[in-house]
């Protein structure tokens, strides 16, 4: 076969793949996935498309002093309409981004996990409704940094 | 090592709080072992629940996520009995499955 044609050959397969594609794995196509390889808070923020107002209708719990920077609770229940996905991001770890939390109709907007915090600084949820952007913010406190090494 | 899922879902009125805990390293690829050697990334990158063909969360992490994730949701619509499948894959795109019949 010819170069050519196998170029041709290989094209209509990655469009018939393409096609092929569920919805959620096209979602994933728009998933902001390099954010979570930015490496200061500002930079995950524009990725986000700006820095979010703050809102009071993000409930962010977190510990106000962890003893173990390497496993940290945090809950976040969001009462802001339409909310579709919750982030978190930890200031001052070398990656802000930590987690991404898709939200469908009939899931609560609340999520918990633990993710590790290097040093003393400000827990972010973020979440987004409705297309837009919003945040709230606590500081923990780490006597023991979460990173090792 | 990496694999096993322990889920433990609730109904509590008609919502039920899913609570998932992934055995995993979550390594950042920050870490050295004892011999000063890099110890490689290892972190799941993407975690989803569903009932039937239902999605209720899909979660996607960077390496920051504590070892051994835990992971708390509520969902509503399910019913007691449903069977409600947890999954993951990381950065080495190896996967993971766990299962649990709502109680």
């Amino acid at each position: 076969m010819n170069p050519s044609r196998r170029g041709l050959l290989k094209m209509l397969a990655g469009v018939t793949i393409l096609a092929a594609l569920p919805l959620r794995v096209l979602a994933d196509l728009i998933w902001p996935k390099a954010a979570f390889a930015v490496t200061d808070l500002d930079g995950v923020f524009a990725e986000l498309g700006g820095v979010p107002p703050d809102s009071d209708l993000i409930q962010l719990d977190t510990p106000d002093i962890a003893e173990n920077g390497a496993v940290v609770p945090v809950e976040v229940t969001s009462a802001i309409p339409g909310t579709s996905r919750i982030y978190l991001l930890v200031e001052k770890n070398p990656n802000p981004l930590s987690a991404g939390f898709d939200i469908p109709e009939g899931t609560d907007p609340y999520v918990a996990t633990r993710v590790k915090v290097a040093q003393t600084c400000l827990i972010y949820a973020v979440v987004e409704a409705e297309g837009k952007f919003y945040k709230m913010s606590r500081e923990t406190k780490v006597t023991l940094g979460g990173c090792g090494g | 090592m990496a694999g096993k899922i322990r889920i433990r879902a609730l109904m509590k009125g008609d919502v039920a709080e899913v609570k998932a805990l992934i055995r995993h390293p979550m390594e950042t690829g920050r870490r050295k072992d004892e011999q000063g050697n890099s110890i490689p990334a290892h972190f799941i990158t993407e975690v989803e629940a569903t009932v039937g063909d239902r999605t209720l969360m899909t979660a996607r992490w960077g390496a920051a996520v504590s070892q051994n994730p835990f992971l708390g949701f509520r969902v509503r619509g399910v019913q007691p009995g449903d069977e409600l499948i947890v999954r993951y894959v990381d950065n080495k795109g190896e996967t993971g499955q766990g299962t649990a019949i709502i109680k």
